[in-house]
């Protein structure tokens, strides 16, 4: 049995200078990087694909099937690109790693490209997080000097380079092929698949995109081996991961744990739902997952409970909204996002998102009749799967789940004549200002 | 505000960014975060500087800095402030924070507030997106430095100190420098700051604290074959 709670990414964010590579290093950091060239690349292939791990971007792709897919017979250069664009609203997790623990990402970075033998690599950071960036151009820099990166890296022979790159505020450059364009300098609109990014990817060649995390997961499991990684979490989602919990919780935070932890469990932890109120509902892995409620705190958060619970284990960003929380308006707002997010390319999300928001936003104030809760759901059946990319699908999500579980509170709305709720309740300061 | 023209030292940066890449023209929005920050916004002239340096045309320029949020068509203060609206920030606060802001700065989305007689610095608001800051929700950033746990009061605060030329620190980060500065790390320069503010804030910490106290740990891999055994004979009970 391990533990409930199993630090490895976050194990040394309480350190002083977390981000320096004397601070890595003491705790044994860049020592897998021998492990590794004394192996060939297919056996660190080998080793991750043993390990289980599923990519921790959202999707759950099994991180080391993908590497396989770089045809090594292709003369061109073979990229890694590390998607740094933490963008999907509730997601929290790789931005304090890359605040706290710049290192064990550069370290994973030269691990992966190592095996798919890139001897380029890209971190493509989202623009709005200066320090973030500070801290990781800064890593590299370091890892430079220390002879991590550059030419014949430990005397191994193999030769990486690093580029830290900015991006300029666009959600949708977290979907992969969006992100390889605005790191080809141009607007940021998905690419039809396939060919998919392993066959023709950055400038048409090999390459490989993994999400911050499970770049980081990859120096443990090289150095303590793919059992040992196996040893945590489920039958078919394996390892460690960071679960962000937010909201109405009495403890918000960071919460590494084993994959398959339940809410009911992380909320013990966090001190519960915030004093004096309850549970409605949360999204288990960001506000492109369909919404869960309080029938769902036991819940395996793995890939496989999640899905068999109807929803998606996502990036574990679990937002919590207690009882004072107007599901429309929250609903609302993500539809608004995703409405200014979408990149305009595909016609059902970029219309479609403007019609959601209209019907939604009639809906919260009151007007309308029960039969726009059915047109909006129709709306969301021509807009999932039906574009590029998933963003459409993602904004389908909390609407269609929200009328699943709160058809009552929508048609609230409309015998109340508007919302019903006072949004001042559930700020984080209410009931502690006094009242005149 | 004044733009000043682009002089050779930038002009040199800015190839020196392209040259980062492979294909120069991935240094696209690097070299737009540069020009912005040495012209306070996207000008005609930076635009075209930047299609020359790379060899397209100045259309494709412009269609890709009109397509980030980051660039901006029009000045922004010395201290850019945005506020998070996403849902569950606008829920924790944030619509409240935004409110308050608008009102006391008496300027909409989007705009400069007035430099008063007295301020040294000026001001400038926007509702923003998720900023990956959940956990310390409401939050507002300003230069993109994260102010953690704002209320309205705070935020006014905040925002006073900042138009009085005061020094303010980012709740888990450096002393705020200027919008210009912040432009020029995102565009590669690195400006000395990276050790300032603290390995991570409290909320980042609240697990790590838990297993410290309780002494739960990853698994220890030599004593691995033994976790191994003791899950098969747990799985054949």
């Amino acid at each position: 049995m391990t533990d409930t709670l199993t630090p490895v990414l976050t194990d040394t964010w309480d350190a002083e200078q977390g981000w320096k590579l004397a601070t890595y290093a003491a705790k044994g950091g860049y020592a897998a990087l021998d492990v590794a060239f004394a192996q060939s690349p297919d056996d660190v292939i080998a080793t991750v694909k043993d390990s289980g791990l599923r990519g921790r971007g959202g999707a759950g792709f099994p991180t080391g099937m993908k590497w396989s897919f770089i045809p090594q017979d292709n003369p061109k250069p073979k990229y890694l690109v590390v998607n740094a664009d933490e963008s999907e609203p509730g997601t929290c997790k790789d931005i304090p790693l890359m605040m706290g623990n710049p290192h064990v990402l550069v370290e994973g970075v030269i691990l992966s490209s190592y095996a798919i033998r890139a001897n380029k690599a890209f971190i493509y950071i989202r623009g709005e997080v200066v320090h973030v960036i500070r801290r990781v151009q800064a890593a590299v820099a370091e890892a430079y000097a220390a002879g991590h990166l550059g030419k014949d890296i430990h005397g191994s022979g193999y030769d990486l380079d690093v580029v830290v790159h900015a991006g300029a505020g666009a959600y949708i450059c977290g979907e992969e092929t969006a992100l390889l364009e605005g790191l080809e300098g141009r607007r940021g609109q998905p690419r039809l698949r396939p060919p998919f990014p392993a066959v023709a990817g950055l400038y048409a060649s090999p390459t490989v995109i993994n999400n911050v995390e499970s770049i980081a997961s990859v120096p443990a499991i090289v150095k303590n081996g793919a059992a040992w990684f196996g040893a945590m979490g489920t039958e078919k989602s394996k390892g460690h991961g960071i679960f962000s919990l937010s909201g109405h919780v009495a403890r918000p935070g960071q919460y590494e744990a084993p994959l398959g932890i339940t809410l009911r469990e992380l909320l013990d932890l966090a001190g519960g739902v915030r004093e004096g109120h309850q549970l409605k509902f949360w999204t288990p892995g960001g506000s492109s997952t369909p919404l869960l409620t309080a029938e769902h705190l036991d819940v395996p958060l793995d890939f496989e409970g999640v899905g068999a619970a109807g929803s998606m284990l996502g990036t574990r960003a679990l937002q919590i909204f207690d009882e004072t929380v107007c599901v429309v308006r929250a609903v609302l707002r993500w539809t608004e996002f995703y409405k200014h997010e979408s990149c305009g390319k595909c016609t059902p999300c970029r219309e479609g998102t403007w019609w959601l928001v209209q019907a939604l936003t009639r809906l919260e104030n009151g007007q309308g009749a029960e039969e726009d809760l059915d047109q909006l759901l129709d709306q969301c059946d021509n807009i999932l799967g039906r574009s590029f990319c998933a963003l459409g699908d993602g904004a389908t999500s909390p609407i269609s789940s929200s009328i699943q579980y709160f058809r009552d509170e929508y048609l609230a709305h409309l015998s109340h004549g508007g919302c019903p709720f006072d949004p001042a309740r559930a700020t984080a300061w209410a009931g502690q200002e006094v009242t005149a | 505000m004044s733009t000043q023209p682009l002089d050779d030292k930038t002009i040199a940066e800015l190839r020196e960014i392209a040259a980062r890449y492979p294909e120069p023209r991935s240094g696209l929005l690097p070299m737009l975060h540069l020009a912005q920050s040495v012209q306070g916004r996207i000008t005609p002239e930076g635009i075209e500087a930047c299609a020359a340096i790379l060899e397209i045309s100045a259309a494709e320029v412009n269609g890709v800095a009109t397509f980030y949020t980051m660039y901006k068509r029009h000045g922004v203060g010395d201290y850019h402030v945005g506020v998070c609206t996403n849902t569950l920030c606008a829920v924790m606060g944030g619509d409240a924070i935004f409110e308050r802001l608008k009102d006391h700065l008496e300027i909409g989305n989007d705009e400069v507030a007035a430099q008063r007689q007295g301020d040294s610095r000026t001001v400038s608001l926007e509702h923003i997106e998720c900023n990956a800051a959940c956990d310390y929700a409401p939050v507002v950033m300003v230069n993109w430095e994260f102010m953690d746990n704002q209320t309205p009061e705070s935020a006014v605060q905040m925002v006073e100190a900042l138009r009085a030329g005061h020094e303010v620190s980012s709740t888990r980060g450096p002393k705020l420098c200027t919008w210009r500065e912040a432009e020029r790390v995102l565009a590669g320069f690195p400006d000395g700051r990276v050790d300032e503010g603290p390995t991570a804030g409290p909320a980042s910490l609240a697990g790590l604290q838990i297993a410290r106290e309780r002494g739960w740990t990853a698994p220890d891999p030599a004593a691995l074959p033994a976790v191994e055994a003791a899950q098969k004979a747990e799985g054949q009970q």
